[in-house]
């Protein structure tokens, strides 16, 4: 197939490239791109103007549930809420059931995605066995599988010692180690944020000192091994100035933050709403602004959703007893859109942080529109108002915070490996 | 009494409660302590509806004197009790609570472990809900029973100074209390083990002091909360011996208290930890009628929920 988007504003952060233009994309491939390129016969049109074409988005850090927890969400339904939010690329944790431990679920999730995914699923595989803290997976055979990352996310590694023999290991296979940064003794029994709010709703809070405490611990043993470590979802000011002072110091650190860290605060969960019971936890407006300003300034690298997708089952319960985690690969784009919007990030820097810094911190195809890359594409219309409904949402689950909300910006036309994925 | 135009449809807790609606439900629990005198206890008010009771801690007390003050009323009750611990992902009160709404219950109290449970509860059934106590969250129904008690020895609430002792974090009376004293204008001071002042409680109205001393001085209302050797499954404190030496309300504490200070405890009490026996036993103990009272303003609430007539109580 043969096609020319034709004269869309045209986004390459890895060249600072923003010009109006056509595209032209042959077996897959970007052929060309410049200011016209004739249409000849046989060559679909598609007309973009005053439509923004991106490198595909990567999503680095979701929960595709598959296998184990199909009722939530599917390898197949997860996909497709990601080409519906315009992303071309998801890597997948590895809480499953069983987890992502060993070489046998990767290369399934690997095998389904190929069958039944409508964008590419890369696996991240678990640190320790079975994410009980206690021994290091097989890290070479996680690789050949087809493992990009290693993390025990929601388990965060307790034991320092053994962090700093997985740091030290992974260098051996270039396999980056992402940090869920919680300390665990600080967190017990945690709700949200610790605060007044939490005082107020006789909740038990966890304190931002959990999330940065873990954070200096990783990034210290990432300076004592000079392994590179990538600090999933921040969510505190004080997390935000300890990665810029490590950067400043010269260790390979690099991190992610989620939409909703930039667009709510804890007064979401006044109520005892439960969709908006995450973990970490949403905090403050200081901390909110805080990350803004660590989005625009290059602390962070990353707008990542960790999409978690949960049913009813697990949160329409009391508070305490729901579960943390919210939907996000529908709604992350017009939520970053709104920061283009204030002009607090421009668009080069949007497709930064949601397709180019992905794509190099893990070492992924894309993140770029170069002649002869994967015709891994994102067009938006970033004047498309929306409203984020159930019925609206292709997830499975439906846990979103946002729902109701009047959204600005979609991904209209989705594309990977040179194939319509989605089009709205 | 005039038919009561109560604005609310729950009681879930003191924050939700205005000052106007506390007073109506105080001014209508001392119509209702009037019923307790008579020799006959009892009046026609709520014949024909139904009251549920549906616990999932246990709470004796709380628990009788709720259905004391629905069977004074002559409502028709029922009382469920159920554990916590057999709740998984939380199907057990919805669920629960779905099949008491087959029944068409006209008022269903809940208790329970978790914070916000009456709150979800009101999400799935008609009824008006009240909270007998949810979590570390709140308590309204202490609450009112501890101002109608203070109102009764003081005569106003209004520039009292109200000192309250010990876990503060962990106390839902507390959380209750300190809502409610500092909307009637009282002076809150809470002080206890450090552990045990959570953050962000002056938002709430209290003051926070870590000298107990200084809570204590000149103070009209003392309240003592029950300490809980294990919270959350970690020790707060060193040892019940060092909270009682520190932060017990001895004789010798309480004289720093003013003159005619009443000694309040919501029960029940663990004698020589948080508070000495000659303390709770003592000329200022207004323990029992804090009891009494929880009777009054239960049938207050039940009647202001359900929109009784002045004739039924006359």
């Amino acid at each position: 197939m043969r096609l020319l988007l034709k004269g869309g504003r045209i986004i390459d952060p890895s060249v600072a490239l923003d010009m109006e233009g056509d595209l032209l994309i042959e077996e897959g491939q970007i052929r060309a791109i410049d200011r016209e390129i004739p249409a000849d016969e046989g060559l679909e049109v598609i007309d973009c103007r005053q439509k923004v074409i991106l490198p595909g988005l990567i999503d680095i850090h979701v929960h595709l549930r598959e296998p184990g927890e199909e009722y939530k969400e599917t390898i197949e339904t997860g996909t497709l809420a990601a080409v519906a939010g315009g992303f071309t690329a998801v890597c997948t944790m590895p809480n499953t059931k069983p987890p992502n431990d060993c070489a046998a679920v990767t290369k399934f999730i690997r095998d389904r995605a190929r069958e039944q995914g409508h964008c590419r699923v890369y696996p991240v595989a678990a640190i320790t066995v079975g994410q009980r803290g206690k021994r290091l997976t097989e890290f070479a055979d996680l690789k050949e599988a087809g493992a990009v990352a290693l993390s025990d996310d929601g388990h965060p590694v307790a034991d320092a010692f053994l962090m700093r023999l997985a740091l030290e290991y992974s260098r051996n296979f270039n396999l980056p180690i992402i940090s869920h940064a919680e300390e665990l003794a600080l967190s017990a029994g945690g709700q949200m944020n610790e605060g007044a709010l939490s005082t107020l709703l006789g909740l038990k809070g966890i304190p931002k000192a959990a999330e940065e405490v873990a954070i200096f611990r990783d990034i210290s043993l990432a300076a004592l091994t000079g392994a590179p470590i990538h600090i999933a979802h921040v969510s505190t000011k004080g997390a935000c100035e300890i990665i810029r002072r490590a950067k400043e110091a010269g260790v390979p650190v690099t991190a992610e933050t989620a939409p909703h860290y930039f667009s709510l605060t804890e007064e979401a969960v006044a109520g005892y709403n439960t969709l908006a019971k995450v973990n970490p936890p949403l905090r403050t407006e200081e901390d909110r602004e805080a990350i803004i300003e660590a989005l625009a300034e290059g602390v962070i690298d990353v707008i990542a959703t960790d999409h978690a997708p949960h049913s009813v089952l697990e949160k329409e319960v009391e508070f305490a007893q729901a579960a943390c985690g919210l939907i996000g690969l529908e709604t992350a784009l017009p939520l970053t859109l709104r920061l283009v919007r204030r002009g607090i990030i421009n668009w080069l820097r949007m497709a930064e942080l949601l397709s180019l810094n992905p794509a190099r911190i893990l070492s992924l195809p894309g993140g770029q529109l170069r002649p002869g890359s994967p015709a891994d594409i994102t067009v938006i219309d970033p004047e498309l108002s929306w409203r984020v409904t159930p019925e609206g949402l292709k997830s499975r689950s439906k846990n979103s915070p946002f729902l109701g909300w009047e959204m600005k910006g979609a991904a209209i036309l989705t594309l990977v490996r040179g194939r319509v994925a989605f089009k709205r | 009494m005039e038919k009561a135009s109560f604005p609310h449809r729950h009681i879930l807790g003191m924050a939700e409660l205005g000052r106007a609606e506390i007073e109506l439900i105080l001014e209508t629990a001392a119509s209702m302590k009037e019923i307790l005198s008579r020799p006959i206890k009892k009046v026609p008010t709520l014949r024909g509806k139904t009251i549920v009771h549906l616990f999932f801690e246990p709470s004796t007390r709380t628990r009788i004197s709720f259905e004391m003050a629905a069977k004074r009323l002559s409502a028709d009750t029922v009382s469920v009790t159920a554990s916590a611990s057999s709740v998984v992902k939380g199907e057990t009160l919805i669920d629960t609570a779905k099949n008491l709404e087959a029944m068409a219950p006209d008022i269903i109290v809940l208790r329970h472990p978790f914070s916000g449970a009456a709150h979800l509860l009101t999400r799935h059934v008609r009824a008006s809900v009240i909270n007998a106590g949810d979590g570390t969250h709140e308590h309204p129904t202490q609450a009112l029973l501890d101002l109608l008690t203070i109102r009764e020895e003081k005569g106003n609430i209004k520039g009292l100074k109200v000192a309250i002792v010990g876990d503060i974090t962990h106390s839902r009376v507390a959380h209750s209390n300190i809502l409610a004293l500092s909307k009637l204008g009282a002076e809150v001071w809470v002080s206890g083990p450090a552990t045990m002042i959570p953050p962000g409680i002056e938002r709430l109205g209290a003051r926070v002091t870590y000298k107990i001393e200084e809570a204590l001085a000149g103070a009209d209302v003392i309240m003592a909360l029950r300490i809980q050797k294990e919270r959350q499954g970690r020790d707060l404190i060193p040892s019940l011996r060092e909270y009682a030496r520190v932060f017990g309300l001895t004789p010798e504490r309480v004289s720093l208290a003013a003159k005619d200070c009443i000694i309040m405890h919501p029960g029940p009490m663990n004698r020589g930890v948080e508070i000495s026996p000659e303390v709770a036993d003592g000329p200022y103990s207004v323990i029992l009628d804090q009891v009494t009272n929880g009777v009054a303003v239960r049938m207050a609430i039940l009647y202001l929920l359900l929109g009784g007539s002045r004739e039924a109580v006359a």
